[in-house]
């Protein structure tokens, strides 16, 4: 990139006053060190993550079993979803470093045309973590216990948890290992016997406890998730005042865009902590 | 007032044409490489264990490494603090990695511990 930062100069020019030594603007500084702080607290609310899940002596949930739903569609398919989301915020901040390069070349069209997708894209992620939030409070059935202490999922064709033994193709699953909606099935008259003695009912998620494992588990998913969720919505609000601002032509009459690369750091880094959020939640 | 005392290193932040072309192949280049990673990424974690259930741990840490190869190339690239000056690079990742590195390792320390006393004394 041209400008300042790639000229040499000796550190008797660079530190001798009446300039920024770092060669960056005041603004842009300070978001830089807003992004350092930023990525203490998610480095914190992920280490906490690893902590709990580390120093836990219950079985903990795998990625790959809980989130394996898409929408409208039965089956399974592991990560798929997620993935879909990851990929989406990419795209979101590959428009955006494209936004940035037109800055530089002052071409005002192409700035709002990849703001524009940027916003699109990041209006796209906000509402596919809207869905993944409403599918893991539903839950996929939930499970019950036994007077015996023995554990059962339950299934049934509608995803129905306020009747499901009434729903279609009830049936139960009893469950011998960790692994989440795993067992040897269980139909008819026999389900329906097992799921009258049930003592407790546990299905989809809430504070308290989710049918996935250790109540700590939703509670990091609902603290991390939509910590991140929160920073993704005022990104596309900022990006959003930005687009307004470059398409009033204020930037142009500015003389540069560094509004837009201002904002772009701020979104390129809630790309980055999904990155670390996609691994450390989903993946490992 | 009008202030003079403001360099404004935004005006000489310009691009031609030709160095344009230039980012922007490099904006793809690394775009392709993030989709791939995350495609490799995905199809490893869902189906190695059906595949191969040996090695698990082994995938884990090389997910950690291809994360950091991800975050390195978006903070490189996409976020230009590879375009900045060494001393702003460093006041930004070193007192960053000085924080986390610590953490990350007494939090692994003293989770180790945790899981020992409840597993003994419980």
């Amino acid at each position: 990139m041209a400008g300042e930062a790639s000229k040499a100069l000796s550190n008797d020019v660079l530190w001798g006053g009446g300039r920024s030594p770092f060669s960056i603007s005041y603004g842009k500084m300070m978001m830089w060190f807003f992004l350092v702080s930023d990525a203490l607290t998610f480095s914190g609310l992920l280490v906490a993550y690893g902590f709990v899940r580390h120093s836990t002596t219950e079985a903990w949930p795998i990625g790959e079993e809980v989130f394996r739903a898409l929408p409208g569609l039965t089956g399974s398919y592991p990560l798929i979803y997620v993935a879909l989301m990851t990929f989406i915020l990419i795209i979101s901040s590959v428009t955006m470093v494209l936004a940035v390069e037109a800055g530089h070349r002052m071409d005002k069209k192409g700035v709002i045309k990849w703001l524009f997708l940027t916003v699109i894209g990041g209006f796209f992620f906000v509402g596919s973590q809207a869905w993944e939030w409403y599918h893991f409070i539903h839950g996929s059935g939930g499970y019950i216990t036994t007077t015996e202490g023995a554990k059962y999922w339950v299934q049934n064709d509608e995803h129905n948890t306020s009747d499901p033994a009434n729903a279609k193709n009830f049936h139960l699953l009893r469950a011998e290992n960790s692994s989440y909606l795993q067992g040897t099935k269980v139909e008819g008259a026999e389900a329906l016997a097992i799921w009258e003695k049930r003592v407790n009912y546990v299905h989809g998620a809430n504070m308290t406890r989710n049918e996935y494992g250790p109540a700590q588990y939703a509670n990091f998913f609902f603290f991390i998730t939509g910590f991140h969720g929160f920073h993704v919505f005022s990104g596309v609000i900022i990006n959003l005042i930005v687009l307004i601002m470059a398409v009033q032509g204020v930037f142009h009459r500015r003389g540069h865009y560094e509004m837009v690369e201002k904002t772009g750091l701020y979104w390129h880094f809630v790309d980055l902590v999904w990155v670390f959020v996609f691994t450390f939640f989903y993946l490992v | 007032m009008e202030r003079d005392d403001i360099i404004e290193y935004s005006l000489d932040a310009h691009h031609s044409e030709e160095a344009g072309k230039a980012i922007r192949k490099k904006i793809y280049f690394v775009t392709i490489l993030l989709t791939v990673i995350t495609c490799i990424e995905v199809v490893v974690g869902a189906y190695w264990k059906e595949w191969f259930p040996a090695y698990w741990n082994v995938v884990k840490l090389s997910f950690i490494g291809l994360t950091l190869v991800k975050a390195g190339y978006i903070v490189a690239t996409f976020m230009h603090l590879g375009d900045e000056r060494g001393n702003i690079r460093a006041i930004i990742l070193l007192p960053y990695a000085l924080f986390i590195l610590y953490l990350i390792f007494i939090a692994i320390w003293e989770s180790n511990y945790v899981n020992w006393s409840w597993n003994t004394f419980l």
